[in-house]
This record gives C-alpha cells, sequence and structure tokens, in this order.
C-alpha cells in the first residue's frame, strides 16, 4: 500500500521537491526536462484519473482543460505582469504572482469544466466521450480566434517560471487531493456511481452532483497544469493541446489503471520516459548478421502513438484493471 | 499470474531507466576531434516533406565544408533529432542536442512553430540557431542568438508579392483565402492586404478555412459573386491542390497565386491538378532552373547525390549550414558570444538562393524568386529584389 | 439567388456522403448499442483501398468506378467483420466503457497504421469516373457532385430494402429490439452481428471513395472530421434510426457549407459540436427517434 498514509506521503514528496528544486541547477538540463514532464505528466493523469478512474466516466477533453490554463495562466504573466510587477521586483514577487496565474488558470479551467459538465453529465459513456472530445475541438477553435492570444500562432516569450519545485508541489498535492477525497466518506460517491449509477441514485446518492464535482477539481488540476506547462516549454499553440494529447493522458490512465492511484503515477513516469527512450533507439542501428549495412532503428521514432493504440487494445483485451494494478481482480478500489 | 503481473512492470521500468539513463555523456563539442552540429528537423510526420528536403540539403553542406577540409582544422559533425513534426518535441531535442552533445550551434526548424519553442532554449544557453526556412517575422525576435537565411514573411507577403500582384498580374481586385489554423497563412494574409491596399489594390473578398477541411465550393461561391481579378491564397500545398480543381469545377478562371508553402512537387499531382494551376505562381527561394553557377553547381550536386532535383527547402538548408561554417571561420572560434557577433556581421554572403545580408533584426536580406506553373512544371520567371 | 442555389448544391453533395457515414454508425449502434469509433477510419481504408484500384487502370469510366467502389466495399466489409470478430467481441459481456476505450484504440490503431503504411502525406487519388460539368445559369453543377447524390441515393435506397424486406433485415431489426429474444427464436446473434459489421463498413468504403473522388487528396487522418461530423449527423436524426441518419447528414451538410460561405467560416470547425450538445439537451432522442429509458 503505497498511499496508505497520504499525510505522509505528501510532506514526503514535498520535501523532495524542494529538494529537487534546490538542485535543479547542479542537474543535467536535459534530465531536468525529462522530470518536468514526470511531473506534469502525474498531475495530469491523476487528475483525469479522477473522472475516467474513480467516478468512471469517460473524458477526452483533459488537454481542453489544460488548454485554458495554460492560456490563462500566460495571460497573467505575460500581459498582466508587467504592470503589476515593479520593474525592480526582487525575486519573491514574481514567484508570488506566477502562483496566482496558476491558481486563476486552475479556477478558470475548473469554470469551463462546470460548463462543459453540467449539461453534458446526464449523457452515458459514449454521448459523454464525444461531448468531451467535442468540448476540446472547441477550445482549440476559440483559442486559433482570439487574435490578442496570437491566434493559430499562440504565445511566445512566456516568462520561465515553471520549475522542479513547482512542478512537483503541484504533483503531490494532486496526488494528496484525489486520494484523500476518494477515500473520505463523502468520496465514497465517487465509488458509487463509478460501481453502478442506477443502483447509487436509488441509494439516494446524487450521482449527477458527484460527476460534476470530479469534472470540476480534475479540470482545476489540469489547468494548473496547463499553467506549468505553458512557463515550461514557454511557447503554447492550440495544436499543441489537440486530440493526440487527451489520449495520451486517458493511455496514461489506462495503462496503470483505472481508479489505481500509484498505477497511474508510474505509468505517468513511464510514459514520459517512452518517447526519449525510443528517441535513443531511433538514433542507432544494430548490425545484423545477413545485411553489411547495420539496420537503421529509425522507423521507431514514428512508431509512439501505433504503441499507444496497441496498448490501449491489449490492456482492454487482456488485463482490463491496468498494467500496474497488483491487487488482481479488483479494478474497481481505490488507490 | 501473480508473478507475471509484478514482474512485467518491473522489467519495463528497468528497461526505460537503462536506455535512457545509461548513455554516457559525451565529451564537448570545442575540444573534441570534431566541431559537432546539432540539427532538429521533422523527418517524420505530417511535415516530413519539407523537414527531409532540409535535412539532405544540410548533409550535403556538411559534406562539402568537410570535403573542403573543414573549418579551424576541423570537421563538422552533424547531430540530428527528429522532432515527429510535432509540437512539444522539439524543445526535449534541442534540450538533449545542447546539454548532451554540447553542439556549437543549432539548424532548424523548417515550420515557424517549432523554431519558436527552440529559440528561447538557445537564448537561454547562448548557442546560436539558423533556421534554415522559418518566414514569421518573430522567430529571430526571440533572442540576439537567433537568426534565419530565408526572407521573413513580411518582406514575401508585403513586397514581393503584393508588388507582384499590382505590377506584373496587373490586378485591382484581388480575394483572398487564408487557413487561420496556420500561423504562416493569417501572417503572409496581414503583410500583404497592408501594401496591396496601400499600393491602390482593392480585397474584394477574404475567405478562410481550417487545415482539415476538404470542401472549398462555399468559400468559393462566396468568392465568385465578387468576381475577382486574382485570388490570392497563402496556404500549404495540399489545400492549394483542391481548392485550384474546386475553382475551376466552379468557373473560376482567374489566376490563383500564393507564397513558399506551395513548393512541393505534391501541388501538381493528381488527376486534373496540373491543368486546373496552370498559369498560376507563388513566390519563394529558390529555383532550380535560376541561371546563378551557385545554384547550377548545388542542383548538380544535390541531383548526384540524392537523385532528385532539390527545392527551396533542399536549398535553404544548405546555405543554413554554410552560413554557419562561414561564421565559425571568421570567428577563429566556436564560442557562442563569438559565433553569434560573426554571423550578426555576415554581409553579401554569395548563396545557393541568392546573395544575403543579415540584418539587425538578423533576417536574411536577400532576393525572392517567382515561379510559374507551366505544363505541370515549376518555371522561373523573375526574381524580386529587396 | 444564384449563390443560394450554388450553396444549396454545395451542402447536399457533402450532405450525402455524411449521411452514408453516418448510416454506418446507426446500423452497430442500433444492434450492439455502442459507438464504433472505428468507422471513420475504415471509411479512410475504404478510400486507399479505392486509390489502390483505381490506379490499375488509367481510363475513367462508369462501369469501371462502380468496379473500383465494389472492390473497396468488399475489403472494408471484410475488415469491418475482422474487427469486430477480434476485438469487439471478446468485450461482448464487458462494461460498456471497456468497448468504447477499445474502439478508440482500434481507431487510433488504424489511424497510425495508415501512416506507416501508407505514408502520412496526402495522395492523389485518380479519377474513377469520367467528369462533366452542366451549367445552368450561374449556377454550376458538376459530375462529381451529381455521381455523389446518385449513389448515396441508390445506396440507402438499398439499404433501407435490406432492412425491411429481407430475411436477414429482420434478424437484424429483432437482434436489435432484443438479442436474448431474438436468439430464443433461433436467430443467429452472432451471423447477425458480423453481417451488421460488414454492412456498415461497406458503406463506410462507399463513403470513402466517393469522399476521395470528390476530394482527391487522401491521407490517413482524413477520415477523422468527416467522421465525427457524421457521428452527430446519426445523433441529429435520432441515433439507431436509418432514415434520421440521412436526414441528419444532409442538414449538418447544408447547415456547414451556409456557415462556411457566411463571415464566420472560421467557427465552422465547432459548429457541428455545438449543435451535437443543443441536440442532447434539448431532443436527446435526436429528429426522428424515441427515447427509451434504461432498465436496470
Amino acid at each position: 500500500m503505497l498511499l496508505a498514509r497520504p499525510r505522509i506521503c505528501l510532506v514526503a514528496a514535498l520535501i523532495g521537491s524542494v529538494v529537487l528544486g534546490f538542485f535543479q541547477g547542479q542537474i543535467d538540463p536535459y534530465f531536468v526536462d525529462i522530470l518536468s514532464h514526470i511531473g506534469i505528466n502525474i498531475t495530469l493523469a491523476v487528475s483525469l484519473n479522477l473522472i475516467n478512474g474513480h467516478t468512471g466516466q469517460f473524458s477526452l477533453g483533459h488537454a481542453g482543460f489544460m488548454a485554458v490554463g495554460a492560456y490563462t495562466a500566460a495571460a497573467m504573466t505575460l500581459f498582466a505582469g508587467p504592470h503589476v510587477l515593479p520593474a525592480t521586483a526582487g525575486p519573491v514577487l514574481p514567484m508570488l504572482w506566477f502562483l496566482l496565474a496558476l491558481l486563476a488558470g486552475g479556477l478558470i479551467a475548473a469554470a469551463a469544466g462546470l460548463l462543459v459538465g453540467a449539461p453534458s453529465l446526464r449523457l452515458k459513456g459514449d454521448y459523454l466521450a464525444i461531448v468531451t472530445l467535442g468540448f476540446g475541438q472547441i477550445i482549440a477553435v476559440v483559442f486559433r480566434n482570439i487574435e490578442s492570444l496570437g491566434g493559430a500562432l499562440g504565445l511566445n516569450g512566456i516568462p520561465p517560471y515553471t520549475n522542479l519545485f513547482w512542478i512537483f508541489t503541484t504533483a503531490a498535492l494532486t496526488v494528496y487531493v484525489v486520494t484523500t477525497m476518494v477515500n473520505s466518506t463523502y468520496g465514497r460517491g465517487f465509488l458509487a456511481t463509478h460501481d453502478d449509477e442506477i443502483a447509487a441514485e436509488a441509494m439516494g446518492i446524487n450521482t449527477t452532483r458527484y460527476k460534476i464535482v470530479a469534472f470540476v477539481i480534475g479540470a482545476f488540476f489540469a489547468g494548473v497544469a496547463g499553467g506549468l506547462y505553458g512557463h515550461f516549454t514557454l511557447t503554447i499553440n492550440p495544436k499543441g493541446f489537440d486530440f493526440n494529447r487527451s489520449i495520451e493522458i486517458v493511455v496514461m490512465v489506462i495503462v496503470g489503471g483505472m481508479g489505481n492511484t500509484a498505477g497511474v503515477i508510474i505509468a505517468a513516469t513511464l510514459l514520459a520516459l517512452l518517447p526519449e527512450g525510443l528517441r535513443d533507439l531511433a538514433g542507432r542501428s544494430i548490425p545484423v548478421p545477413w545485411s553489411s549495412t547495420p539496420l537503421s532503428l529509425h522507423w521507431i521514432g514514428e512508431s509512439r502513438p501505433l504503441l499507444y493504440s496497441m496498448l490501449l487494445i491489449g490492456l482492454m483485451l487482456l488485463r482490463p484493471q491496468g498494467l500496474f494494478n497488483l491487487r488482481r481482480g479488483s479494478s474497481k478500489a481505490p488507490c | 499470474m501473480k508473478k507475471w503481473s509484478f514482474f512485467v512492470p518491473v522489467l519495463l521500468c528497468g528497461f526505460v531507466l537503462a536506455i535512457t539513463g545509461c548513455k554516457d555523456s559525451s565529451n564537448s563539442g570545442a575540444s573534441g576531434q570534431t566541431i559537432k552540429v546539432g540539427e532538429f528537423a521533422s523527418l517524420t510526420g505530417s511535415e516530413a516533406s519539407f523537414g527531409q528536403s532540409s535535412h539532405k540539403g544540410t548533409l550535403l553542406a556538411i559534406d562539402d565544408i568537410n570535403a573542403a577540409g573543414g573549418v579551424l582544422g576541423k570537421k563538422f559533425e552533424l547531430l540530428t533529432e527528429d522532432d515527429q513534426s510535432k509540437d512539444g518535441e522539439s524543445a526535449t531535442a534541442v534540450k538533449k542536442l545542447i546539454s548532451r552533445d554540447k553542439v556549437v550551434a543549432i539548424l532548424g526548424e523548417v515550420a515557424s512553430g517549432r523554431s519558436l519553442e527552440a529559440a528561447p532554449i538557445c537564448q537561454e544557453y547562448k548557442i546560436p540557431q539558423i533556421s534554415p526556412s522559418s518566414t514569421n517575422p518573430k522567430v529571430t525576435a526571440m533572442g540576439d542568438y537567433i537568426f534565419r537565411v530565408c526572407f521573413e514573411d513580411k518582406f514575401q507577403g508585403g513586397v514581393v508579392l503584393a508588388k507582384f500582384a499590382l505590377q506584373s498580374l496587373k490586378a485591382k481586385r484581388v480575394a483572398i483565402l487564408t487557413d487561420v489554423s496556420a500561423a504562416y497563412s493569417a501572417g503572409l494574409t496581414t503583410y500583404f492586404k497592408e501594401q496591396f491596399i496601400a499600393g491602390g489594390g482593392q480585397v474584394v473578398a477574404e475567405q478562410k478555412f481550417t487545415k482539415d477541411d476538404k470542401d472549398f465550393k462555399a468559400q468559393l461561391t462566396a468568392i465568385k459573386t465578387q468576381n475577382p481579378d486574382a485570388i490570392f491564397m497563402p496556404i500549404y500545398y495540399g489545400p492549394a491542390t483542391l481548392i485550384a480543381l474546386q475553382a475551376r469545377e466552379l468557373g473560376i478562371t482567374c489566376p490563383l497565386f500564393g507564397g513558399d508553402g506551395w513548393e512541393a512537387p505534391e501541388l501538381v499531382q493528381g488527376p486534373g491538378a496540373a491543368e486546373a494551376l496552370e498559369g498560376c505562381f507563388y513566390s519563394t527561394h529558390f529555383a532550380p532552373d535560376q541561371q546563378t553557377p551557385e545554384a547550377q553547381e548545388f542542383v548538380k550536386k544535390y541531383e548526384a547525390k540524392f537523385g532528385a532535383k532539390p527545392d527551396a527547402m533542399g536549398a535553404l538548408g544548405y546555405d543554413s549550414a554554410l552560413v554557419l561554417a562561414d561564421a565559425i571561420k571568421r570567428a577563429g572560434t566556436t564560442e557562442g558570444a563569438k559565433v553569434r557577433d560573426a554571423l550578426a556581421a555576415t554581409k553579401d554572403f554569395q548563396g545557393v538562393t541568392g546573395k544575403m545580408t543579415i540584418d539587425p533584426e538578423r533576417n536574411a536580406r536577400k532576393p525572392a524568386v517567382i515561379l510559374q506553373i507551366k505544363g505541370g512544371k515549376f518555371v522561373y520567371r523573375e526574381t524580386v529584389n529587396p | 439567388m444564384t449563390e443560394f442555389f450554388q450553396q444549396l448544391i454545395n451542402g447536399l453533395s457533402v450532405g450525402s456522403m455524411y449521411a452514408l457515414i453516418a448510416i454506418g454508425y446507426t446500423l452497430v449502434y442500433g444492434v450492439l448499442r455502442f459507438i464504433n469509433f472505428a468507422h471513420s477510419d475504415v471509411f479512410m481504408v475504404g478510400a486507399f483501398m479505392g486509390m489502390y484500384i483505381g490506379r490499375t487502370s488509367s481510363k475513367s469510366s462508369i462501369g469501371g468506378g462502380l468496379m473500383v467502389m465494389a472492390g473497396a466495399m468488399v475489403i472494408c466489409a471484410l475488415l469491418g467483420i475482422l474487427i469486430e470478430r477480434f476485438a469487439y467481441r471478446p468485450l461482448r459481456s464487458r462494461s460498456k466503457l471497456t468497448v468504447l476505450i477499445t474502439a478508440i484504440g482500434v481507431s487510433l490503431f488504424l489511424e497510425n497504421a495508415g501512416q506507416l503504411i501508407f505514408g502520412p502525406n496526402p495522395q492523389p487519388f485518380p479519377n474513377i469516373f469520367p467528369s462533366h460539368t452542366f451549367q445552368y445559369d450561374q449556377v454550376v453543377l458538376s459530375s462529381k457532385d451529381l455521381v455523389v447524390l446518385v449513389v448515396a441515393i441508390v445506396l440507402m435506397g438499398g439499404l433501407q430494402f435490406l432492412v425491411l424486406k429481407t430475411k436477414i433485415g429482420t434478424a437484424m431489426r429483432a437482434a436489435a429490439f432484443n438479442p436474448q429474444a431474438a436468439s430464443l427464436m433461433g436467430i443467429n446473434i452472432n451471423n447477425v452481428i458480423s453481417f451488421t459489421f460488414g454492412l456498415g463498413s461497406a458503406l463506410a468504403a462507399a463513403g470513402g471513395i466517393l469522399w476521395a473522388y470528390k476530394f482527391p487528396k487522401i491521407d490517413p487522418l482524413m477520415g477523422v472530421m468527416p467522421g465525427l461530423t457524421a457521428f452527430v449527423a446519426a445523433v441529429l436524426g435520432g441515433i439507431g434510426n436509418i432514415p434520421g441518419a440521412a436526414l441528419g447528414g444532409l442538414v449538418i451538410g447544408i447547415i456547414e457549407t451556409f456557415v462556411k460561405g457566411s463571415r464566420w467560416s472560421t467557427w465552422s470547425e465547432a459548429i457541428a459540436f455545438v449543435l451535437l450538445i443543443l441536440i442532447l439537451l434539448f431532443r436527446p432522442a435526436g429528429l426522428l427517434g424515441t427515447l427509451q429509458p434504461e432498465k436496470v
């Protein structure tokens, strides 16, 4: 039971992120990059897990919430920042402003979650999936049509505020909030909604409200993750938050096991490492006995999305509880 | 079953960690036997045809430089990373090139969006970046280490195409069809409109679409009612062919013209495509049948090595490496700041795409060419000087 | 006025293709109660098969075009049956979510395998039918639009006949109404489902070829947008209802065309989804469907 003592885990993770943030300068930037991807992936996957795993809904629009958060936070630091912060501000004030921007990004994303959630959560599985997919699409169209947010080119020159401290603190808080909430008395409603909606309704559980709460909280953390992402890549555009990005997050949740927080964290980490591993392999060639020219592994670089799709099909057919769900048979138990 | 379920994740973890972690750090590019140059390109994915052309040009340039004995007594070594035409991959690829492979300069990318992603990183580590063919003005505005060897959209849309439409096409009434999902298209539209209207032209219709559209008849029907002299289509070659076909189907006979996004043999492939585009024009960086000695020699070498005629992306990829080599030679070192200064001082450099000077905004000031489509071939028509 | 009629023709032509794809979604939903996400990618495979078959002959004739279409339809019917047999059938007793995820997985698999096999770049599609344009005043009707309309109407009519008048059609309707009862009556449910998948996929292939013939640049992701739009059309008409899907397709095609021709053309991508949300809010059963309460 990795997360049996959530508070101890949280404190340990927070100390870890402070240490990481402190020593960031000493780490090879390439590894900092990979670590950042891992942390942001964890936040995204664990927050989606609340919707898709614990509550048993199926959202294909997580990247849309991420986009809302990324644009909001970037607009705050990029456009409002210079007006709010004095020119000679030390390192502390911009950091506070960044924190505010992240929170604003999360809140606006949560509002978007409410906007999508409220009308569409009366829908079941397939319809909900399509509506959330459509939401992601609409978000991209909206951002593309807003000239002041850069249109198709997006926003560039975002200040580089994100560091490992912010990323891992957010990840730790997300994991803490989601696990403690699902394990609380109130949170049992999420699981009841997941297990059998009709029975839960009959027991007096307002499943629609639980679904909306799950959407709003999931969207909030996705928005914060989006804000972190924007201040980490320093440039965002509508294309970067498309359907494929949503699918990547869904794959993390499914590989980890829906409703299994520890598994999802492992899956998020592995899937952040995977592209780098494939990139490395793609650059190499292996000698083959039947030919004098070594076999180039170049095609591997392209094969990642194919691998994702095969993971989805294979896991659903053979191991629907996910790869890292060590307790067999139960796909429904929390963490 | 129980063992299996435990071992799979552990093995997977181990495997991924092993292949990502165990590659040892390479020694620094400057102190080693070679000068390491990093390149990131879209070798696979949706824009692979641009990326591959550019990459081939760069490869040829590195061969030429090394055949001539290299620079500062050392040979160039090109390290290439593929970003799969995806946004979000370039930043990691460039960080890897800089921090693990210790390259002295970065060449890339074709697409402005991905060049923009790499620019803040190169700026932060003070590694000069030369984009071969990103034409969006914002790219070089990212910092004083970011250069390009092509002209920018302000020049292409505002000077070259607006002048061409007014003077050569004698078009007074022009309709514009923009791809709003591409920054390239939106940018060209803005600059063209400014100068075209200032020059006395009139934009009679402005229609828009997004990249997944295949049906343009609605927009074209709206354009047809305005009866324009010409239609400006600052878009990529894929939709350009479809639009041309559908326009002719609807009975629109006026000439169509566009920018360097049309530059691909696929533009005139397919049934009816060449006929639909007959007599249309586009502006670009390089024409294989351009009669300058540098261009002719480059075409000969490229054909010998790759078995096909080079396009503008290939020529710009070639020039980007040559400009870098020239700057390193003049700087006498591979140190980032000195190479940057030398790059900024590039003047009247004779590349295969023409004589170029790097201006204070780190853009290349150089001529553009206009090509015409005749019988399914791209034929050189005129050169427009800045 | 001429502009209005021209746009109406443009809309009907696109709409009839949406209708063909939408019928495929509706057929499968009627029998299995799930959205076959991979449908839009079978559409893409159909177009590529048509391209490979069509390239074998350089002449374009009506008979040849129909042969190309028949060939691609047979191949895609087999593909559809295979997908159902190996990806969906083992999951029939599992939760809906599992099937949904698998369907998304199959869709992504076809798209990405397509990118590796066919290449990511758009490829030209041969002119499989002879082309000609008819003009009346300023309104132009191209033979492409005509072929699309005629083929779509013939296929939809044939399908309606098959479902209402034949034995297998009766079996399909019985299976859709109540699978258990149908199997007790001696209907082989597995065969009926396979047949339905084959039929739906063949229609997708036909739609794919018509699409490729009208817009002759095809790539492995070509199915995504028309597929989503057609899905919305199926919901608009009332999912599970064949005439409803046809009506929904035409309505969406016409709306989309008129929006694209207006000042709001940049929002055209969002129209389908906004429509979908509106339908689901105000008339979840669709235009021609009837609402069925969920049984415990």
